[in-house]
């Protein structure tokens, strides 16, 4: 057969070379290059941060940090926001305070702790996912409700929670490994292995990518997005176990920097707040870069009062920056 | 000299069989407006049929109707002779019915392989625990479109640094690629540029050749021409006529999409 069309060899349309780029690919190692500015800035201000002792409360502090970003990232992975973490955390914790104070078995409360989180994320999920409702307003709702509920079951106050387990969880570990890097680290491996090695995995990125188009292929993005905001909801219940052994209690207060620290991580991290794409690595490398940015902070003594205006910063950073990354 | 014309006095449609699809007497109104007043057309297998009509003549409706988006008021579609009813698109999607839409349906940010196989992915493991078998997609991914000798350098690229034609290739071989019968293209090459056009159409005569059926939407006479074994022409929800490519011409068919030339039915 003859065919005289030419073997059209069409190359692929490289990105064309914008001053933007460069910002992108920038945008994209945002989180390590962050990360080591912070250390050599901090380990000339100060020598008390890298000491062992500090990097190992360090890690431990971002711990809490890296679970949360986990659930927060496959609900951006989703091209979705979970604002609901910020009180999510506290509602857990108090649960399980709650659940534990009035005699129930530590290992039932530390399981209504993650039931209690999971039911937030489930009417997140079926308010966005079933009922099409802006995911922004649905989480901040959420956030609203869910702080004053826990409010009302703690009464403003926090419950003290003292248990051998949990002081064991938040001081003890496997030699030098303590047990909460181990649970983050755990989070962080199931999360990148539903995302890059189950067909799950690859309905969340395409769903966040371009829902019409996943809808097109006959995946259910309904339940898919569903999905996304329940494991946020675990991941709240997880963290929020880990809050109350670190810190002896359940606070019910609202964790409007943790809640931001989240996101801030993931989008450090080069996930795309458009969704489609992610970065568990990124994600967790952003967590420690922020809790590392505190830490130095109240190490050379800067007030309290700036760390929420350079977790702002960040964020107000790494938005700027994801602007250039598509 | 085409692809199709070398192959035209091969694989003229078997009279004997029924044909993939007839519809017959099909309409469809949406509140006042009568898209679709009684529409016959037939779309015999192994060919390339062209669905011409002017803006609003009711070919999105047709092509909507045989995807299972919308359900015909009246009169019935035919397929491989028993008369069907497409509830849904996954009931048309499972005998073998699909379509490439304007906007293609890819998803950018992942990869020409993971697109291949979107929802249909492949795994391997002991159930529940079945991880992706990448390594197999990649690489039928790769043979999938090296024999329909589409040219996309790496299946691992992901679908944001492929050109139009390339995406448009990809579409296409995703869609013909399960078993298909059918596929239905909506207006393939309007974005591109003469030489993505021309791979495209070469894209087209070698799923023919491969046995699918292709119902081409297309304002593109030239092309019609050049790829199309018949043509379907519809003008104010009615089929005005039906040609075979090798009886007619450009001229010809632009006069029965505007109306200039009588069709069939006006006499």
């Amino acid at each position: 057969m003859t065919v005289t069309i030419e073997e059209s060899a069409e190359p692929a349309i490289e990105a064309k070379r914008r001053p933007g780029l460069s910002i992108g690919a920038a945008a994209r190692y945002a989180a390590p290059i962050g990360l080591v500015i912070v250390f050599i800035v901090f380990f000339i201000a100060t020598p008390n941060f890298l000491t062992v002792a500090n990097l190992t409360d360090l890690l431990v502090s971002a711990s809490i940090l890296m679970v949360l970003a986990m659930g927060q990232q496959l609900v951006i992975s989703v091209a979705g926001i979970d604002l609901s973490v910020g009180s999510n955390l506290p509602w857990a914790a108090a649960t399980l305070g709650f659940a534990y104070t009035h005699g129930a078995n530590l290992a039932v409360a530390m399981l209504l702790a993650l039931i209690a989180g999971g039911v937030v994320g489930l009417i997140n999920g079926l308010l966005v996912a079933r009922l099409n409702m802006t995911d922004f307003i649905v989480t901040l709702g959420t956030l609203s409700v869910v702080s004053g509920v826990t409010l009302l079951l703690t009464g403003g106050n926090t419950v003290a929670v003292s248990s051998t387990f949990l002081q064991g969880l938040a001081l003890d570990g496997v030699g030098p490994v303590r047990w909460f890097w181990l649970v983050a680290i755990v989070a962080a491996l199931l999360t990148a292995f539903l995302l890059f090695k189950t067909k799950t995995g690859t309905h969340l990125l395409a769903t966040g990518g371009n829902l019409e188009a996943a809808r097109g292929t006959g995946i259910h993005v309904s339940r898919t997005r569903l999905l996304a905001y329940v494991l946020s909801g675990l991941a709240c219940g997880v963290a929020g176990i880990l809050l109350v052994a670190r810190t002896g209690g359940a606070d019910p207060s609202l964790q409007t920097e943790l809640l931001l620290s989240s996101i801030a991580a993931v989008v450090l991290g080069g996930s795309s707040l458009f969704g489609g794409r992610a970065s568990v690595l990124g994600s967790a490398v952003g967590a420690v870069l922020l809790t590392s940015l505190i830490n130095g902070f109240t190490l050379i003594g800067i007030s309290q009062n700036y760390q929420p205006v350079a977790v702002g910063a960040v964020v107000l950073g790494a938005a700027f920056i994801s602007r250039f990354q598509k | 000299m085409t692809a199709r014309q070398d192959e035209a006095t091969v694989t003229e449609p078997n009279a004997d069989e029924a044909p993939l699809v007839e519809i017959r007497g099909v309409t469809k109104s949406f509140d006042a407006v009568r898209a679709l007043q009684g529409v016959d057309l037939t779309i015999s297998r192994g060919t390339v049929t062209a669905l011409l009509g002017d803006n609003g003549a009711g070919k999105s409706t047709l092509v909507r109707c045989l995807t299972g988006v919308h359900a015909p008021d009246d009169g019935e579609i035919l397929f491989r002779g028993e008369r069907i009813k497409l509830g849904s698109p996954d009931d048309a999607r499972h005998l073998g019915i699909e379509t490439v839409f304007q906007d293609l349906g890819l998803i950018e940010d992942l990869q020409v392989w993971q697109n291949l196989y979107l929802n249909r992915e492949l795994t391997k493991g002991v159930p529940p625990l079945r991880v992706l078998d990448k390594k197999q997609m990649i690489a039928r991914s790769a043979t999938i479109l090296a024999d329909l000798d589409v040219n996309v350098p790496n299946v691992r690229a992901t679908v944001r640094r492929m050109s139009g034609g390339q995406r448009q290739s990809v579409a296409i071989a995703r869609a013909a690629n399960w078993g298909t019968t059918l596929v239905i293209m909506d207006e393939p090459t309007a974005a591109l540029g003469v030489r993505e056009t021309a791979a495209v159409e070469k894209l087209i005569g070698r799923l023919r050749s491969n046995g699918v059926t292709v119902l081409l939407v297309s304002h593109d006479m030239d092309q019609v021409m050049r790829v199309a074994d018949r043509a379907w022409i519809l003008r104010r929800g009615r089929t005005a006529a039906h040609r075979r490519v090798s009886e007619t011409d450009g001229g010809e068919l632009v006069g029965l999409i505007t109306g200039a030339i009588a069709g069939d039915a006006d006499a």
